[in-house]
């Protein structure tokens, strides 16, 4: 049931949404008004679509069906509000290039085609490499870092994209602790900006003390609220349930239908 | 001809092709797409020899065209290949372009009368014919064609390089955090392969279509071995282009033998020095790093030795063949004798001791040795496995870190064998 | 007709049937191989592999003076490796990655070829050596002596892959799995490129350094549309190389001044299009016709649950426009779906209406019942909500196989819902409406 969302103050509003990797449905449907200024966790078991979530949200993957709005407005009309730390795997860490010049990179959405980022840009990337305490690191080869200052070096990007929104995909994987402590601190400090942030998270210890709210997904959005309200045994019963098996082989069966296999 | 000019112009051609080729291959390489830039320079073969036949000369325009035509069909056959028709990517990449360049090479046979191009072209190119090859507008010589196309070539991949450079920077490191920022990553690798089938045309003149291959990778992976600067490796990828065509031409006229193919040959001299000589990343560095980390274990070992034969009877009584690590004599030996001259430990009567420095080296290292064992004990390793990671660890652990295990320790005075802690 | 009459001779010619039995050899062999080369993902190795071979067969020749086969194939043989060792090795040892460490082989190997090459023709005024049929072919240059050598090789790799066939398939399938097995991954490895370097430097000859990878690649990716199973592709895979091989060179001894490389690949380029076609399961026409039936028969199943919409209690007949209208499709479309319709025997249509058979009930009611079921099923879920559970509902139905239905009756049983009545009103999905934006 949809409730009246007023979307002008909606960060995040998808409605409807459908996603098909190669025509087999891996997420169902989706329906989801996200609150601004919230640290919002999406949880849920390997395969669940938490990713592609967050991808379609930024028309990474093509959708099947439905829409996503950014305060009211399609995606390509509100790039710059949206920040995003992909998963640390989704690059070659061989690239010739330094710490600095990444999180240069979350200042070009700014700067635009062709032109160069300039002494401005150059001083916020220092800066957002200096919030998550990585200044000593800016001149050194990204692959000479270790897995949580990659991170943090991924962080600092999104911070330098200066977004509204933070879309976050797995930013504790393979972390160390210090890692994840600053970068929580960053997510509260931010939070306390009125930035909304979603982040992809697999650590349920966890989720409580970091989330004010939660969506739960296995193939569809199974809660999504107050993590006080969500996060309960019975939600979690259907999240972690395994992966439904009828609507599984009915994916399947779309997919062989439509490839005429 | 003269004998500077011929020459000159020989080398100006090559040295143009190199570059251009090198500038655009070191992108390549990064973006792990060789094996598009090796397929796109045979497919575009019989579009070039179409546009021969059609045009009836050696208009660059029409081979533009031709080759631009062939470059879409080969990119859509693959595309075709592998997500309509799930055949494997590298399999789809195999069929498409050894089809297109047999379909040239039977057209160039079955219409050799007709073209003014045969086999050896494209095998290595006519670079030697090139002070010969005029370009004249009205009744004024402009100079040899070839580096007039070459020359423009090298233009237009300069300028799209530093027009371009940030948008194929994040392209090529992190296609969704481009698209993230509104750079189409498809559009900026559609760019890149227009350039590349460019590049690759101006060049099958001089060099052919498959020593264009070379061109494209091999000064780019070898300048991807010296650096971690892109902007240092497209200089150096396309400067290694350069020193190709000038040593080429001349090793050419010593062996005499096909310009262009001596060049490449130069290309892969300049790879295989890079593989063994490049500072960082080279097979020679990373070998003397391996040794003198061997040697700074066995080091470690023989002082750690004498320190413990020393806290158990007072009277070091270690000869050469105790101290020495039968597992690697070699580094071993070279380690005691390295240590003595250092005067690190000293020998007397075939015995020997520890020096004044070398009781201090040899303390702290023990000092890490248990402190590990005791920090690893702590985390739940039992304490008759604490030995061998401790040992592996001791040597890599500088003040800070000895401070921070302690600092995780509690007040505490022996290992988990109950053996003394030395003080720092 | 003198074409014809040259074909004939062509053909009854004794030097001309060692070559095709040559070609026919080298065909069947790479073939056969390919298929585990290309599943392996080493077709492309092949391609560095042949290159790569070239230096060597100049070489052999500058120290031997000799232009016999086995000695200028030993050559390429010693050099393909090297090459393919140094692969590995830039691969291992470097930060380099695979596919540039393959380019950068085969073209600097390539490259040194050409030097050779040049400078051997170059040296020896007038005498051409013949070394240049190894860049494109020529198989009319196979001798006696050579087909023994190819007949040997050729006997050789086949046997071998009747022997190993299990643990290729073990390799291509999940090699951790085989090491898990007990059979060293790394053995089985060796092999199978030991003997893509064997069947690489057989055809060599006849088919060119340069394009001698399709040979490998080409008819193996055109078998694997045939069949799903890997003997049977091996198999059809050889059957193609080898008509590929035997056809090219009836081909282009038509037309001697082309070489045979070329010829072959555009040869096997052909019938792995053919294949891409016409192939009966995989095939892009039958996929195309699976695509079209499937087609068909959502428009009727729709057509039947309009139906069953309008229908009211006192009328059997329902009007075609009124169908028309509620599909939201055209009256000539509608017309012809009932008359497709009437012909399986589940409408009968006169005079501008229609009306279901007892046939066509059962159909509706089973459309229906499979439509009521997801429905029930996403929403017990609580996979959808409830007010837009009918699009994806419309999706799926058409295609959940009875058994899919049969589980989903049981896990509603189980859970007690009662199917039968009606959690809203039945959806009218099957209206093609425009989406939300």
């Amino acid at each position: 049931m949809l409730h009246a969302v007023d979307e002008s103050v909606t960060p995040i509003h998808i409605h409807d949404m459908t996603v098909a990797y190669h025509k087999k449905p891996v997420l169902w449907d989706v329906d989801l008004a996200v609150p601004e200024g919230k640290l919002v966790g999406v949880v849920g078991p390997n395969g669940a679509g938490k990713s592609t979530m967050i991808k379609a949200i930024m028309d990474l993957v093509p959708k099947a069906s439905g829409w996503v709005h950014i305060y009211g407005k399609p995606y390509s009309r509100m790039r710059q509000a949206i920040g995003y730390v992909p998963q640390r795997e989704s690059v070659d860490w061989d690239f010739p290039i330094n710490a600095l010049d990444v999180v240069l990179m979350g200042r070009y959405g700014h700067v635009g085609w062709v032109r160069r980022p300039d002494k401005i840009d150059r001083e916020l990337a220092e800066e957002a490499l200096e919030k998550v305490g990585m200044t000593d690191f800016g001149h050194r080869q990204i692959n000479q870092l270790s897995g949580g200052q990659q991170q943090r070096v991924f962080l600092a990007r999104a911070l330098a994209q200066d977004a509204q929104i933070y879309l976050m995909d797995e930013p504790f994987a393979g972390v160390d602790a210090a890692t994840e402590r600053a970068i929580i601190d960053i997510l509260m400090d931010l939070r306390a900006r009125k930035k909304t942030m979603l982040v992809v998270h697999h650590d349920l210890h966890t989720v409580s003390q970091y989330f004010d709210w939660l969506v739960l997904i296995n193939m569809r959005i199974v809660a999504a609220g107050e993590t006080k309200d969500v996060f309960t045994e019975d939600n979690l019963n259907k999240t972690y349930g395994g992966q439904l098996t009828v609507l599984s082989e009915a994916a399947q069966a779309v997919a062989h239908h439509q490839r005429g296999l | 001809m003269n004998e500077f000019w011929g020459p000159f112009w020989i080398v100006l051609a090559g040295a143009l092709a190199g570059a251009s080729c090198g500038l655009l291959g070191a992108y390549l390489v990064l973006r792990k797409m060789s094996l598009l830039g090796d397929a796109l320079s045979h497919a575009v073969l019989p579009g070039i020899v179409i546009a021969f036949l059609l045009s009836g000369s050696r208009d660059v325009i029409p081979m533009f065209i031709g080759a631009a035509i062939c470059g879409v069909i080969a990119t859509v056959l693959i595309e075709t290949f592998h997500r309509r028709w799930r055949v494997q990517e590298d399999s789809s990449i195999g069929i498409a372009f050894t089809a297109l360049f047999a379909l040239g090479v039977v057209l160039i046979t079955a219409f050799a009368g007709q073209v003014d191009l045969d086999q050896e072209c494209v095998l290595y190119g006519e670079i030697a014919y090139t002070p010969w090859d005029r370009l004249f507008w009205e009744e004024w010589d402009l100079g040899p064609r070839p580096v007039w196309i070459l020359g423009t070539v090298f233009a237009l991949n300069l300028a799209f390089v530093l027009v371009f450079y940030k948008e194929l920077l994040i392209a090529s490191f992190d296609a969704e955090m481009a698209l993230s920022v509104g750079v189409s990553a498809a559009l900026v690798h559609y760019m890149l392969m227009g350039a590349v089938s460019v590049t690759t045309v101006a060049a099958f003149e001089s060099v052919g279509a498959i020593l264009v291959v070379a061109m494209l990778i091999v000064p780019g992976a070898s300048a991807y071995l010296w650096s971690d600067r892109l902007k240092v490796i497209l200089i150096l990828s396309a400067l290694m282009g350069v020193i190709s065509a000038i040593a080429g031409y001349f090793l050419a006229g010593v062996w005499n033998s096909s310009i262009a193919g001596a060049m490449v040959v130069v290309m892969g001299v300049l790879f295989a020095l890079s593989l063994i000589f490049a500072p960082h990343y080279g097979l020679l560095g990373r070998f003397v790093r391996q040794v003198r980390l061997s040697l700074r274990v066995a080091r470690d070992h023989v002082l750690l030795k004498l320190l413990r034969d020393r806290e158990s009877q007072r009277v070091s009584a270690l000869s050469w063949g105790d101290l020495v690590d039968t597992a690697a004599r070699w580094v071993s030996g070279i380690a005691i004798r390295s240590l003595m001259w250092q005067g690190l430990i000293t020998r007397a009567n075939g015995h020997f001791s520890l020096g004044e420095q070398g009781v201090i080296h040899a303390t702290r290292l023990l000092r890490n040795h248990r402190l590990w064992e005791s920090y690893l004990n702590q985390i739940g390793l039992p304490p008759d496995h604490v030995h061998d990671p401790a040992d592996a660890l001791e040597h890599f652990t500088d003040d800070r870190l000895r401070e921070e295990i302690r600092a995780a320790l509690p007040d505490i005075a022996t290992d988990p064998q109950g053996k003394r802690i030395p003080d720092g | 007709m003198p074409i014809i009459s040259g074909v004939y001779e062509v053909i009854w010619d004794a030097t001309f049937q060692l070559v095709l039995l040559g070609s026919l050899l080298i065909g069947a062999t790479s073939g056969t191989l390919g298929a585990f080369a290309v599943l392996r993902r080493r077709s492309l190795l092949g391609d560095a592999l042949a290159h790569a071979a070239l230096p060597g067969v100049a070489l052999a020749f500058l120290w031997t003076q000799s232009k016999a086969l086995p000695i200028l194939l030993l050559g390429a043989t010693v050099s393909g490796v090297v090459g393919v060792l140094i692969i590995e090795a830039i691969v291992n040892y470097t930060r380099i990655k695979a596919d540039a460490a393959l380019g950068i082989v085969l073209s600097v190997f390539f490259g040194g070829g050409i030097v050779l090459l040049t400078h051997i023709q170059q040296s020896e005024v007038g005498n051409q050596s013949g070394l240049d049929k190894f860049l494109f072919g020529q198989a009319a240059s196979i001798v006696r002596t050579d087909l023994y050598v190819m007949c040997i090789v050729s006997a050789l790799v086949m046997i071998a892959v009747f022997l190993f066939f299990k643990e290729f398939k073990g390799l291509i399938f999940d090699a951790e799995f085989l090491s898990a097995l007990g059979f060293s991954q790394r053995v089985v490895d060796l092999l199978l490129m030991g003997l893509i370097v064997l069947t690489v430097m057989v055809g060599l000859q006849a088919v060119g350094v340069i394009l001698i990878a399709a040979m490998l690649i080409t008819p193996a990716a055109a078998a694997r549309f045939w069949t799903d199973r890997l003997h049977v592709m091996v198999l059809v895979s050889g059957i193609l190389g080898a008509l590929c091989g035997a056809l090219g060179v009836g081909l282009s001894a038509l037309a001697p001044r082309i070489p045979t490389g070329p010829v072959m690949v555009l040869v096997a380029t052909a019938a792995f299009l053919i294949s891409v076609l016409i192939a009966p399961r995989r095939g892009v026409l039958a996929r195309w016709v699976r695509l079209r039936a499937n087609a068909l028969r959502e428009n009727g199943q729709h057509f039947l649950r309009a139906y069953l919409a309008l229908q009211t209690q006192d009328k059997e007949e329902v009007v075609l426009a009124d169908l028309a209208s509620e599909l939201q499709l055209p009256l000539y479309r509608v017309r012809r779906l009932a008359k497709r319709l009437g012909r399986d025997g589940w409408v009968n249509t006169h005079n501008g209406a229609c009306s279901l058979t007892e046939l066509g009930h059962k159909e509706a009611n089973f459309v229906v019942k499979s439509h009521q079921l997801w429905e029930y099923y996403l929403v017990y879920r609580s996979i959808l909500e409830e007010d837009h559970v009918d699009r994806p509902a419309d999706e799926v139905e058409h295609i959940l196989t009875p058994e899919i239905i049969e589980q989903l009756e049981l896990i509603l049983a189980q859970e007690d819902i009662d199917v039968s009545g009606d959690i809203h009103k039945m959806g009218s999905g099957y209206r093609r409406t425009g989406k939300d934006e």
